[in-house]
């Protein structure tokens, strides 16, 4: 619903009511940004009130503005107020809040609006996870007796689920781009890179210039040396996402968020998987309570094996009637410890940013292992550690946090700045979901993170935790397998962090992210109403588990939910 | 073992995400090696009691625990320990758990470190009962240490599950010399579940890897009904594999109007334990016995509320007294355990299910009271009131067919369960004695079924002769 307040503001102003902006199908998409976009402005809870309030007033009058054109620059001089590089979630979050703003906005795009997350990445991924979990629920006869459902032999096409993963990311580029040419943002196509300061070349020589840049580029699927990725059998997640194949047995490397939701998406699908993780420990990166449980029920039981503390030192394609060879050393003394012979080999060892040929030595940038050194502003910052005026980078090529969303956050929070309103993103707030199943999201700090942030600052820090087995719903559905968990500080309820493993996680995670941007306490919080029965009572629990030791705040709740 | 597999289904607590149990260490004297030693031998204990040092066994904390992690040890070496105190977190399939020990002592060697897996049962650690005892069971754990965290080693010859079925040759992948086994994810899974050595298993899959249906293979059991859905028209790169495992897994279309009856929990119970003896190497050994005295000693007790299946299993019980390797039971293939008790498990019919409530004890108890506490068992298991320890506590079972007049029959072991005893209707049969005169005499043929793995055709013969012997010497059953 948010996602149509906001874009309906600017948008019924400006272009005839038929456009398929609103259409349902780009809601799921839309709905995230403008979670997002709540929790950019980041109001501190004191002066939330009357900041609102001017807010809402400013808003509509830059809406106005915008509906007056995305036709002339604010400033004659140059041809563009904003110019983005890059097309992705977050160039495309960036310039529709431009345009908002009444900026005169371009969007230079080399290959495909809508970047990695739609194309290649989150979007169809997601399509896929869907089929994975309907197919591990028809097949899993015990929870289907337990509803009292008789199924016979649940079975796939696999192009049919192919297909559906690239409907998807059709129907949501095209909403995308709806979305920017309705508001009046030039898609200028071709190849963008920095001649100087606020000058972009495009395609073959067009030449333009913009009063402010934003590089935008994204990233590509990382594959480390010795790696021969042949897109058949050695694959990324670029080609595994078109689901060309569903080998018998597919070794994934990495072990992360991408790693983690195709051994779903495969695993359902009938395939064998076999994990290869650097680190000790799989599933880095999680709380390593959430992380524990988690492979309890995503690994431990499923077709599943692993080796962890190995790297793939030698990935060679299947050829002249051999398997995949993947050569493992171990990680830290680099000694040969096995060969495994699998079908399919998944890289999933993260994403490297996409910087090259952006013509960055033109302004002095030297990047570091590829990513764009930027400030907490976004402003990226030259050779000599100084910064660059009007040049900024967000999203994956600037590598702060590597999320579709993270990256419009960020956007967003450039585009507040370009316009006069001082702005710094808390990444802190920005939560993270894996689309497994069942789910697993969080936001904020894990708890080691938050034990050594109390060690060092001096406070203390309580955990709270409630189990998805004692919420009515996850049980009526029978999925009562799951844990939330916050960490916070009981001497002034705040919430340093919230990890939630199971059903729908990733949607519950935002009364928790939204909590932590608008700075909202857990002795405050706890107090409004959630519907009952639905799975935001395991969130609702949590926060009534929580032992602050401050009183509420004196605010009536009332008046702060109309806010 | 005080901690009963089948009674603990953990569960953990949210607050504090781990359960706490117990675990029994039982006296291990010095001597290694030796399995027979363990089982109580109250002289020895007696004997050995100045120098007690005792085995902290990796415990099962789920009915399908195979073996468990050492999360931490919360008792460091040398620290002294209090009964009900907590010694061990230990991670197992379903939750991570506290354990903690029966007795007061000091925790003297941490056998299986943080981290490490250790099979149930395998010794994790030593306690001591005293100070002084600490360095000899340091002693003991170094000597120990290296045989402690067992590699499943392969299984006695006798016990080679694998069907030799001459399998068509995989497509050989580039002979390059002496190529390691590749089991896939799913095989090494159920290998270990099924206790299969998988090295023994060969391979069928592409590049003659070992997948599941191989393991199930070797393991003798019947393909999973859940096959992973084949995707149809995919590329398929295993032809052979591929209709293989459509053509076990298919089942015939079933008839019209044909009425599914999902399991009731009792007959899933069944079910699983009768898939689950496949993995077990049987053979069967068949006896004539004559029952003339006993069906003249069961005319005599009978008014006294004997009955026959009481006479029969105190008869198997004094028999399993003589022979205990018959009474002895195989659990993960590489060692055998003498049980202490003689429970005689008795299958029993009951309202279309199948229960074995268990005499224990069947060789130590009277006639009398065997009879009496017959009668309880079957009115419990009637009323769906049998413990746990009262049926599945079993070390050896006796099924007779007899009163229905069945001849002779072939009795499936029970896992766990070292031998099964099949007995058949005693009928008149003309016998010629070895002066060559004809009599006729009532005779019945017992059918024994046993584990090759522990118990071989020598042990069954003189067991069944030693059982014949007191059938048809009754006297001794009175007594």
């Amino acid at each position: 619903m948010q996602s149509a307040f906001s874009l309906s503001f600017s948008q019924s102003s400006l272009t005839p009511p038929n456009r398929p902006l609103c259409s349902s199908n780009a809601a799921p998409r839309n709905l995230r940004f403008c979670g997002l976009r709540r929790e950019a402005f980041g109001f501190s809870p004191s002066k939330q009130l009357t900041s609102c309030r001017f807010q809402i007033k400013s808003r509509r009058i830059e809406v106005s503005a915008a509906a007056s054109g995305n036709g002339a620059p604010s400033n004659k001089s140059f041809d563009y107020d904003l110019v983005i590089i890059g097309a992705g979630v977050g160039g495309h979050g960036a310039a529709l809040h431009a345009v908002e703003k009444g900026l005169k906005t371009a969007i230079i795009e080399g290959d495909v609006v809508g970047g990695t997350c739609v194309n290649r990445g989150c979007v169809p991924s997601k399509a896929l996870l869907a089929v994975s979990g309907r197919m591990r629920e028809l097949q899993n006869e015990h929870h289907m007796k337990s509803f009292g459902l008789q199924v016979s032999a649940a079975g796939y096409d696999r192009q049919g689920v192919a297909d559906h993963a690239s409907n998807l990311a059709t129907k949501i580029r095209n909403n995308l781009t709806n979305s920017m040419k309705a508001l009046g943002v030039d898609i200028l196509t071709g190849f963008g890179s920095v001649l100087g300061p606020q000058k972009v070349k495009y395609g073959k020589d067009n030449v333009i210039t913009a009063k402010d840049i934003i590089i935008a580029t994204g990233s590509v699927p990382f594959v480390p040396k010795g790696i021969e990725v042949d897109g058949k059998t050695v694959i990324t997640s670029d080609h595994a996402l078109k689901l060309e194949s569903v080998p018998d047995w597919i070794a994934i490397v990495g072990s992360g968020y991408i790693g983690l939701e195709f051994s779903d998406v495969y695993t359902a699908l009938g395939s064998e998987v076999t994990f290869i993780e650097a680190l000790d420990q799989l599933m880095p990166g999680f709380d390593p309570e959430i992380s524990k449980l988690a492979q309890r029920v995503l690994i431990n039981p499923r077709k599943i094996d692993y080796h962890t503390g190995v790297f793939a030192s030698k990935i060679t394609p299947a050829k002249d009637g051999r398997p995949v060879m993947i050569e493992l050393i171990d990680a830290k003394t680099k000694e040969h410890k096995d060969t495994l012979e699998v079908d399919t080999a998944l890289i999933a060892t993260g994403r490297a940013p996409f910087t090259n040929g952006l013509g960055l030595e033109n302004i002095n940038v030297a990047t570091q292992r590829g990513f764009i050194p930027v400030d907490e502003r976004m402003r990226v910052i030259d050779g000599n550690g100084k910064l660059v005026p009007h040049l900024y980078c967000i999203g994956d090529a600037n590598g702060k946090l590597m999320l579709a969303h993270a990256a419009s956050a960020q956007g967003i929070s450039v585009v507040e700045q370009v316009t006069g309103r001082d702005h710094v993103l808390n990444h802190l707030s920005i939560p993270a979901a894996c689309f497994t199943h069942p789910e697993i999201s969080m936001v904020g700090l894990t708890e080691p993170q938050a034990r050594e942030k109390a060690e060092k600052e001096g406070f203390k820090v309580s955990i709270a935790k409630t189990s998805f087995k004692a919420n009515t719903k996850a049980l009526a559905e029978n999925e009562g397998e799951g844990l939330a968990k916050m960490i916070y500080r009981p001497d002034n309820g705040e919430i340093l962090g919230v990890h939630i493993f199971g059903l729908h996680a990733a949607d519950l995670i935002h009364e928790a992210s939204n909590a932590i941007a608008l700075g909202t306490r857990i002795q405050d919080i706890k107090l409004a109403v959630h519907a009952h029965p639905t799975l935001s009572e395991v969130v609702d629990e949590l926060f009534k588990a929580a032992k602050v030791e401050s009183p509420a705040s004196t605010t009536p709740q009332s008046v702060k939910a109309a806010v | 073992m005080a901690v009963s597999s089948s009674i603990l289904l953990p569960t953990p607590s949210l607050s504090n995400s781990k359960s706490t149990i117990s675990f029994a260490s039982s006296v291990s004297p010095s001597l290694r090696g030796v399995v027979v030693l363990r089982s109580p031998s109250s002289r020895r204990r007696a004997t050995t009691v100045r120098s007690k040092i005792r085995e902290i066994f990796m415990p099962a904390l789920s009915s399908t625990m195979t073996e468990g992690k050492i999360v931490s040890w919360i008792k460091t070496e040398g620290e002294k320990l209090a009964k009900g105190e907590s010694v061990v977190v230990v991670e197992s399939d379903k939750a991570d758990m506290d354990v903690e020990t029966f007795y007061d002592g000091y925790l003297a060697a941490i056998v299986v470190g943080e981290g490490e897996t250790a099979p149930v049962g395998a010794a994790i650690g030593l306690l001591a009962e005293s100070e002084a005892e600490i360095e000899e069971a340091k002693n003991k754990a170094a000597s120990s240490s290296s045989s402690a965290v067992v590699v499943p080693s392969p299984p006695p010859a006798t016990s080679s599950p694998a069907p030799a079925i001459a399998q068509p040759s995989p497509p050989a992948a580039a002979s390059d010399g002496p190529r390691k086994n590749i089991a896939t994810p799913y095989a090494k899974k159920l290998a270990k579940q099924h206790r299969v050595d998988i090295e023994s298993v060969a391979g069928t899959g592409p590049f003659g890897r070992i997948t599941a249906s191989d393991v199930e293979a070797a393991a003798g059991i019947a393909p999973s009904v859940t096959p992973p859905p084949s995707p149809p028209a995919a590329a398929a790169p295993t032809p052979t594999a591929k209709a293989k495992a459509t053509t076990t897994t298919s089942s015939p279309p079933l008839l019209p109007d044909a009425s599914i009856v999902p399991f009731t929990a009792m007959q899933s119970a069944v079910s699983k334990n009768m898939i689950e003896s496949l993995s077990v190497p049987t053979f069967r050994v068949g006896y004539p016995v004559s029952t003339d005295a006993l069906d003249a000693l069961y005319e005599k007790v009978k008014a006294k509320g004997v009955t026959m299946t009481a006479l029969l299993a105190k008869a198997a019980g004094m028999a399993l007294a003589q022979h205990p390797v018959v009474n002895a039971s195989c659990r993960d293939g590489k060692s055998f355990s003498y049980n202490s008790n003689i429970n005689v498990a008795v299958a029993v019919s009951i309202n279309g299910g199948l229960i074995t409530p268990v005499l224990q004890d069947a060789d130590k108890l009277d006639l009398y009271m065997l009879s009496q506490k017959w009668k309880e068992l079957v009115g419990k298991a009637r009323s769906k009131q049998l413990q746990p320890h009262e049926y599945n506590s079993g070390t050896f079972t006796l099924s007779n067919l007899g009163m229905f007049g069945v001849d002779r029959f072939d009795a499936i072991l029970p896992p766990g369960q070292g031998t099964i005893m099949a007995v058949g209707a005693s009928k008149p049969t003309v016998v010629a004695d070895k002066d060559g005169f004809f009599s006729v005499k009532n005779k019945m043929l017992v059918n024994v079924t046993a584990d090759h793995r522990i118990v071989y055709g020598a042990d069954l013969a003189a067991f069944l002769q030693t059982f014949a012997k007191i059938v048809e010497n009754p006297d001794s059953l009175t007594l």
